[in-house]
């Protein structure tokens, strides 16, 4: 599995757009006859050819099950499923792969620690505390909680720049909060959350904390250990790797407490009609056969990111969000939302008298893949007073011309719509 | 700006007529004594239209609407309660499918075709496969109404 490492001396000083793009296939196609223009990367992000290798050599030439055949090609699919495990590790700098959870996204991830840690673990009157900028994965299964175990949700509220309110928050948590499920990054906001202080407040509370890094582990990078959160889960196709594959990370202590999330093959020691026992984590949550290649696709996406200048990336992404803060906010009729201080490289907007749809449609006729709606997150919409925002997202491939060209074509909208 | 003409499908979409009913709303208000009130909701896009309604004497007398919405999805709704005022239900659903085959690229029924008049122009969303929906619902929100449903989503 060689990840496409660029010699020493070749790597440039500053980041080098065209070389990584021209790692991206997807990015030299037109749309509508006009060259692409995918600002959508947080919804998804595209992948480069070193992922879509990994994925066309395993299913070519080393594919079989896992964690089953005494032959040679499952031992090598079995191998290359735990080196993923192996590389997710080191790149949140987990203590153990066996704190390395593979799901089928971050969705089922938290899925997961709602089912097993949460009807476990929390009960009635207990406390689970959110932020109002969560999507709804990061929602809906405390609710299904809560209609199971009568717990009780709160919602740290958000500052109307997007900021994070440490204060307000620290006045939610108290001795009947048990778990803070937030993000630690907003999809729709950009808002980077001061997560280690949440941590910090969380546990002096005797609170478990559980960050969704779905944004965040894609624009800056992560450390569980020094966040000091107890769960961190992640999505793999945001991450510029494979759909179909995420990460649920548990400090080990809570994964051992954890009952099983699903039964299956797979997750057990031993299986009798009368009696049967787990496996230890993190087979005990992969019950049945996992996403393997989904699996080695996020590691392919993992060594791939690690043969980038990942520290000149980010601050690349943070030239292009300035840089599209300035020039849409010079668009007439266009407000910026979510203008919090610490950010990551996603701008929602919208524009008087044109509905994001609308504009996305427009934009869509100009090469320009943008997000408009509520993002999955409608009770940050109702907060905000709108019922949708037209949203850019940007990864490193993304260009200071393709700004410039999101802001010719909003102008254009104009011209169609107003 | 650099003047490159607009694509037609773009231009077939956003007519005048659907600019200015989707900035000006025609019976943008709650009937008075409704007989029934539907909701129809997209989940995709959070978009909303409420529709109420007064049927009597075996005729639509009054209708309108509120919501919000896209340019396509409030024209729709707004161009449908100009359309349907003093129709009897029967009409109105019949012209509820006439909509529906226009936006997915199929000919109206050569009963209802006169009776679409100033509707037509939803036709151009058959370009936009994603935005067929916007054209539809406030149609969906009409059915349940008549049926005296409480709510319709897109994504029955």
């Amino acid at each position: 599995m060689n990840a496409p490492v660029r010699a020493a001396g070749t790597k440039p000083k500053a980041f080098d757009v065209a070389q990584v793009r021209a790692d991206f296939p997807i990015l030299a196609r037109q749309v509508h006859g006009k060259p692409l223009v995918y600002l959508d990367s947080a919804a998804s992000a595209q992948k480069p050819q070193a992922v879509i290798d990994a994925i066309s050599r395993t299913y070519g030439h080393e594919y079989a099950n896992v964690h089953r055949g005494a032959y040679y090609l499952s031992e090598m699919a079995t191998r290359a499923y735990e080196d993923a495990r192996e590389k997710v590790r080191l790149f949140i700098n987990a203590v153990s792969p066996s704190e390395v959870v593979f799901t089928k996204g971050a969705t089922e991830a938290i899925n997961l620690v709602a089912h097993s840690f949460g009807r476990a673990f929390i009960k009635a009157g207990d406390e689970i505390v959110l932020s109002a900028v969560e999507h709804h994965s990061n929602i809906v299964p405390w609710q299904l909680l809560r209609d199971a175990t009568g717990c009780v949700l709160t919602v740290a509220p958000m500052e109307p720049d997007g900021s994070f309110n440490l204060e307000a928050f620290a006045a939610i948590i108290g001795p009947k909060t048990k778990l803070v499920a937030i993000t630690h990054v907003s999809n729709v906001l950009g808002t980077i959350l001061p997560v280690r202080e949440i941590a910090a407040l969380a546990h002096a509370a005797g609170a478990k904390v559980l960050l969704d890094g779905c944004q965040g582990i894609v624009h800056q990078p992560v450390d569980v250990q020094d966040l000091g959160c107890d769960f961190y889960v992640f999505s793999g196709h945001k991450l510029y790797g494979p759909t179909g594959i995420g990460v649920l990370w548990a400090k080990a202590a809570l994964l051992d407490a954890m009952p099983p999330y699903q039964g299956g093959g797979d997750m057990i020691e031993s299986v009798s009609f009368a009696k049967t026992t787990w496996a230890p984590a993190p087979a005990k949550f992969e019950a049945g056969t996992p996403p393997i290649v989904g699996a080695i696709g996020l590691g392919a996406a993992i060594d791939y990111l690690n043969s980038i200048d990942r520290a000149a990336a980010n601050a690349h992404e943070e030239d292009l969000l300035r840089h599209a803060m300035t020039a849409l906010a010079q668009v007439p009729g266009v407000k910026l939302i979510g203008t919090a201080r610490h950010k990551a490289a996603v701008q929602s907007f919208v524009m008087e008298g044109a509905h994001p749809h609308d504009l996305a449609t427009v934009l869509d006729r100009s090469g320009v893949c943008v997000r408009a709606g509520h993002h999955c997150a409608q009770p940050l919409m109702d907060l905000l007073g709108v019922s949708a925002t037209t949203r850019a997202s940007f990864a490193f491939y993304n260009t200071h011309a393709e700004v410039d060209a999101l802001v010719a074509a909003l102008r254009r909208a104009q011209e169609v719509l107003l | 700006m650099t003047a490159e003409p607009l694509s037609d499908d773009l231009r077939t979409l956003y007519q005048e007529i659907i600019l200015d009913h989707g900035k000006h709303p025609r019976n943008f208000r709650v009937v008075q004594h409704h007989t029934c009130k539907a909701q129809g909701n997209n989940p995709m896009c959070g978009d909303r239209v409420t529709v109420t309604a007064k049927v009597d004497g075996g005729a639509i007398a009054d209708i309108a609407f509120e919501g919000k919405g896209c340019a396509i999805s409030i024209a729709s709704a707004s161009m449908m309660t100009e359309a349907l005022k003093g129709q009897p239900p029967e009409t109105a659903r019949k012209l509820a499918d006439a909509v529906k085959d226009i936006c997915t690229g199929k000919a109206a029924s050569p009963e209802m075709e006169p009776h679409l008049e100033k509707l037509a122009a939803l036709s151009g969303v058959r370009q936009f496969p994603v935005r067929v929906k916007c054209a539809t619902l406030p149609w969906q929100a009409l059915l349940s109404c008549l049926d005296n449903g409480p709510s319709a989503t897109t994504e029955k």
